[in-house]
Parts: structure tokens; sequence; C-alpha cells
């Protein structure tokens, strides 16, 4: 059973492990890539460049900077739908996953996918998944194969707090357990599933504890602090890559947009999306540090987010202006 | 007569059939308390409390299964799947389980259920928010299909399904929520508060299952279509200038094989029409149901237009999507196929 599960408590920044001056601007550069990445796709969605679905993941970018932080090359990663942050922090080109969302044969999928569906073997990311609750079955999966293969490679699988009620998730759980796969189960706890909060849709709260009756540990981390999910995350990889089997990280965070790029999000307070924003925002806490620190000046920070909006724009720009995909692209790569 | 959106005709059926039987409940993601992603349960639970339009978590397996449990002791619950697309997790419970109850029971219990999905595409939702999946479900003996195409049908046609002692699947092409849509993306939607089948009568009245209607007259051709290619078909009849007869199936299982034999017993020829994916889609049943009860009638062989046998793309939407052009061609080749 989880060693933390019976003094568990959400942490706080007093026991959180302190950054080097490195891993605190590189946190702050990756989060603000996600967070200006994700700005501009808004954006976009609003002039019609990108249409359909598209999931923003602005207030949760520590979750995936954190993990990434702790994870080595080689480690597979699968997500959902709100999958862009995902791919941005492996290192996939944003010129290529904007021009995704604009359905240009550019695209990481060449059009193929949208927003929901991008892919990279190179970077061990086996996409989003439009269907609530599948990554974590075929996320399951990737860890058999690579224990099977005998390399230390591990499977993270993040998922929704509304996803985990998905059956196929306890499935998974003890199949995981049961053949001690090297699987973290991180689930972004954002308190919402769509219009749903948790507590409407959950009998029990606490998702770390999930995996109780399965016999996997879990703990409750705070998800808008960088260094507590790598500290986690750590703990947790350590865990499966030692053989000990899988291991469940609920991340408690929050996303400020709404649901879909089609949700005025009227089911939450505009107070409670406000403090979250102004207390608990994962890039103004490592801002507030490194200023602090003295390990940047806010001019030097400046430059960084400069940089970071050139490389966003020239994605945008290569989005709009890529061509779309041949209509014959419709018929390949269904089977051969 | 009130107009409303589709949107609207499909609340108040449920509002009616809540407000007459304590035993209907309506439950789904997002549907009590939000009130359901396109809003087709908004104000139920206000109205009818916790107990009777509620929220179930992300589920579709046992949010149907404890459907069926439900229906066979005795309510009529009223499930909404958010999209079609997400149905496939239940599919097990509502083949195995709903569909077979009464037969495997010799009548003992019967699944008194309705599970409602949007369906379709033209809203730009890719691979998994606009599939047509009414196939799979044609193919199940022991279930009813049907899909309306204007809020009056929908209406009627979920009263008469929450009433139906047996399972039935309700499609509601999402395309058409707001208006009537014919495929002309390029142009905007008249909305249905300005189109006459956005009439929708007060209190209860019911469209039964099982009976199609003939959208448009003629004596060319006639068009078998459901759906948003009602109105894709209309387009196309009219834009070519061929004297089409229209039928909007509206029930797919039970289907009424009566007026689609008699109207291609008059015109001698038939193109079938839907957005689902071509190879197995329900235009194979139709067109073989043609040919067998109408060989001696037919002048040209049955024609079926059908989305692309590809995944629902994410770019190229319009080429995917059968519009009034690609029905249109296949018009005038049955009026030119000797
Ligand atoms: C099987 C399935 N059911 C329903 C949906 C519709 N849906 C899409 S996202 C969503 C909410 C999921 O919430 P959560 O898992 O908390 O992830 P978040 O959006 O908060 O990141 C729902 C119900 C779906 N995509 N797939
Ligand atoms: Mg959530």
């Amino acid at each position: 059973m989880s060693k933390k599960s019976d003094n568990k408590a959400v942490s706080t920044k007093s026991n959180a492990p302190e950054f080097t001056k490195d891993e605190d601007l590189y946190a702050y550069r990756e989060m603000l890539l996600i967070r200006r990445f994700e700005e501009k796709a808004g954006q976009m969605y609003g002039m019609g460049l990108i249409g359909g679905f598209c999931h923003l993941y602005i207030g949760q970018e520590a979750v995936v900077t954190g993990v990434h932080m702790a994870s080595k090359k080689g480690d597979a990663s699968i997500t959902g739908y709100r999958d862009h942050g995902h791919m941005l922090i492996v290192g996939l080109d944003p010129k290529a996953v904007m021009a995704e969302l604009t359905g240009r044969a550019g695209g990481l999928s060449k059009g193929k996918g949208g927003s929901m569906h991008m892919f990279s073997n190179e970077e061990r990311f086996y996409g989003g998944n439009g269907i609530v609750g599948a990554q974590v079955s075929l996320g399951t999966g990737l860890a058999f194969a690579a224990k099977y293969r005998g390399e230390d490679n591990v499977s993270l699988t993040y998922f929704g707090d509304g996803a985990s009620n998905q059956g196929q998730v306890y499935e998974s759980f003890n199949m995981a357990k049961l053949w001690s796969l090297p699987v973290i189960y991180i689930i972004e706890n954002n308190k919402y599933a769509m219009g749903t909060s948790l507590e409407r849709a959950a009998s029990t709260t606490d998702l770390s504890q999930r995996g109780a009756s399965f016999g996997i540990p879990g703990e409750q981390v705070d998800g808008m602090d960088v260094r507590m999910v790598r500290e986690a995350s750590e703990r947790a990889i350590k865990h499966a890559r030692e053989g000990k089997g899988p291991y469940i990280l609920e991340m408690q965070t929050y996303r400020y947009r709404g649901h879909s790029m089609s949700d005025p999000a009227k089911y939450r307070s505009k107070d409670e999306v406000q403090s979250m924003r102004t207390e608990r925002d994962p890039i103004e806490q490592v801002k507030t540090r490194i200023l602090d620190k003295g390990w940047a000046t806010e001019d030097e920070l400046k430059a960084i987010d400069k940089d970071i909006r050139a490389i966003v724009s020239e994605a945008a720009d290569f989005a709009t202006n890529d061509p779309e995909p041949d209509v014959s692209e419709l018929y390949t790569e269904i089977t051969v | 007569m009130a107009r409303m959106t589709m949107i609207e005709a499909i609340r108040d059926a449920m509002d009616v059939k809540m407000g007459q039987d304590e035993d209907v409940v309506v439950f789904g993601e997002d549907v009590g308390y939000f009130g359901g992603v396109f809003r087709c349960t908004h104000g139920l639970q206000a109205k009818y409390g916790k107990e009777r339009c509620f929220d179930a978590p992300i589920n579709e397996s046992a949010i149907v299964g404890a459907g069926i449990g439900m229906a066979t002791y005795g309510k009529r619950p009223c499930i909404e799947i958010q999209f079609a697309d997400y149905v496939l997790p239940a599919y097990d419970q509502i083949v195995s389980e709903a569909a077979r109850m009464r037969h495997r029971s010799n009548g003992e219990f019967t699944c008194p259920m309705v599970v409602r999905m949007p369906t379709g595409g033209g809203i730009f939702g890719g691979q998994t928010h606009s599939q047509s999946p009414e196939a799979i479900f044609t193919h199940v003996s022991g279930l009813k299909t049907v899909i309306p195409s204007n809020p009056y049908d929908a209406k009627g046609l979920l009263i008469a399904a929450i009433e139906d002692d047996d399972p039935v699947i309700f499609l509601e092409p999402k395309r058409l929520y707001n208006g009537p849509f014919d495929g002309h993306h390029e142009l905007a939607v008249t909305p249905w508060s300005k189109h006459e089948k956005g009439e929708v009568p007060e209190g209860h009245y019911t469209v039964p299952i099982g009976k199609a209607q003939i959208v448009r007259e003629g004596s060319d051709v006639t068009i078998l279509a459901y759906g948003t290619m009602v109105f894709v078909a209309e387009a196309a009849a009219r834009e070519q200038g061929i004297d089409a007869e229209v039928i909007d199936l509206r029930s797919l299982l039970p289907l009424d094989l009566e007026t689609i034999q008699k109207s291609v017993e008059k015109t001698g020829r038939c193109v079938v029409v839907h957005e689902a994916t071509l190879t197995s889609g329900f235009g194979a049943e139709l067109a073989a149901l043609v040919q067998q009860h109408c060989f001696y009638s037919l002048e040209a062989p049955v024609k079926r237009v059908a989305g692309w046998d590809t995944p629902y793309p994410h770019a190229q939407e319009w080429d995917y999507f059968p519009g009034p052009k690609r029905v249109g061609a296949a018009l005038k080749a049955t009026l030119e196929a000797k």
C-alpha cells in the first residue's frame, strides 16, 4: 500500500524542494511556451483558422513540465485530447502542432488527426485521444511492451478527473498491478469534467486512492507547483523503473479556460477562476522565485517571453500559410 | 403554434413525458446541473429535481447497463450519450442486454429505454465527434432505431420512443439542431424559427415509429434519405431541376417498406443517401430491399451516395461529406442509366 496514504496531505510550498537556477529557468521557459502557444491557438480559433474542438491546457502547465523533468528520453507518454502541452514538453515542433490544429499538410498528422490526434514515435508520444479514458488501457499496454522488451522505459499515462471514473481505468489498474507494469498513472485533477465538477460525478474525491484496492500506491500532489510535481514524479518513476509496478499521482491543478473553445464555463464562478490565477498560477510562482533570488532580472524574463512569442508567431504563420493536404490524402494510411 | 429549435423540441418531449409519467428519468454526462452540452436537458433538473434528471460520471457502459436495470424493473430511462461516437463502450450492454431482454425472457421482461445521441458530421468534429453509427444498431434485432430530421418529428418521435416498451436508439443529427442544413456549408443556415418544420405543437403528440414521410413529391426518381441528408437530397433535386421524390425514412428499424415500395414502383429509379461510410452501411440494406421488392419496376440500378470509406476526416470535411453536388451527380447518372 501507499506509504503516503495514511498521513497524506496536499503538499504545501513550505516543504517544496528547491530548484536550481537552471531548473527554475527551464521550467519558466517551458511553461511559458505552452501558455503562449495555447493563447495563440485560442486566438486562431476565434479567427476561424482552427475549427471544431480545441482544448487548451492553460493553467495546467506545471504538470507536464514537472513530470518531464523527472523522466528520461525513451519514456513513453500518452494522454487525452488536452494534449498540446504534452507534445510541446517532449520537444515536438510548435509549427507542426499548430499546423495540425489548422488541418494543414505540414501538421504532425498531415491534417488527419486535428487537435486531439498527434503522435511521435521519435519522442515516444503515443497521442492525444478523443475517447475519454481510452488512453489508460493503451498506456498500460505501452508499459507492458517496455517491460517485455527488457527496456527500462516507463509509461507516463495522463488522464483527467472525469476520465478517472471510466471502467477501463480499473481494468487497467488491476492488470498493471497483477503484471507489475512500469506505468505511472497521472491524473490531472482540474476539478471539472466539462460542466460537471468532481463532487457531482465521484463517490470519493481523493483520486490518489483509486488504486488502493489493487494495492497501487498513490499521492496527491500540488500540481500548480512544478517543484512538487517533479519531486513526486521522481518518486513514482523510480518505483516503476525499479520494477515495483504502477504508481498513481493525482495532480491537483486547474484549467483557466472553458473545457473547449465553445464552452463559456458558466458552471463555476469567476472568483474561483480568478483566485486560482492570482494565487496559484504555476508560471507566476516560478517567476517570483527567479526574481526573488536574483536569478534573472525583470528585463531578462521579458526577453525570454519575447523569444517565446517569436516561436509561437512563427508557428502561427506556418499553420496559416501551409497548404491544405491533397484530397487524395483522405484515402491514405487506412490499411495497407 | 410555437416555433422551436430541434434542441428545444427534444427538451419539450422529455418535459411532457416527465410531467405525465413519474417513471421517466433522464440522465447522462453533464445532463443534470449543466443541462447537457447541447442544452437538450436544460432546466429539467430545476423543474423535476435531482432524482429525475441527473448527472452521471463518464461511464457509458454502466450508464446504459444501469438504464437497462431500471427499465426492466419498470422505470422509463431516457439516457443521453454525449456524442454517438461515445456509445461504443456501451455497445455490449445495448446488444447483449437491452436488445435481447424481451426475447430471452420470453416477454417476461422488456426494456423500455431510450438512448439519445447526437450523430453525424458537418461541425468540424473530426473522427470522434462526427460519425454516423446507425448501421451498427440496425444490424441488431431487438432494437428500434429512429432519426428525426426536424423539430416536429423530433418531439413526436421522442415521445413515441419514451412510450415504447422496447429499447429505442434515438439519433439526433446535430448539424440540424439549429436549422435545416442542406450541405451548403458556405452559406448561413436558416434557423428553425424561420422554417415551417420548426412549428411544434404544445403538449403531447406522437410521430409513430416505423412511418416514413414523403417530404417532396416527384415522379422521376426516389431518394431515400434520413437525418441531415433529407435536406441535402432536397437541395440536390432542386438545384439539378430533377423531379425527385424525397422520402425521409425517420425510422430505420422498423422500416416503412410500404412507402418506399410505392414510390419506387412509381418512379422506377432509386438513389440512397447517407452520411455514414458506404460499405455495410444502412444503404446496403435499403438497396437490397428495393431490388428485392421493386425489381420489376426498376429501370436503373439503385445507386448509393455515402461518406467515403475512410475515417471521418479533420481536414477536408467537405470533400468527405456527401453534399448536394455529389447527390446531384448520382441523380443525373441514375436518370441517364438505361
Ligand atoms: C467515452 C467518452 N465519453 C464522453 C466524452 C465527452 N467528453 C469529452 S471531454 C469530457 C470531460 C472529461 O473530463 P476530464 O477527464 O476531467 O478531463 P479535462 O477535460 O478536465 O482535461 C467528456 C465528458 C468523450 N470524449 N469520450
Ligand atoms: Mg477534468
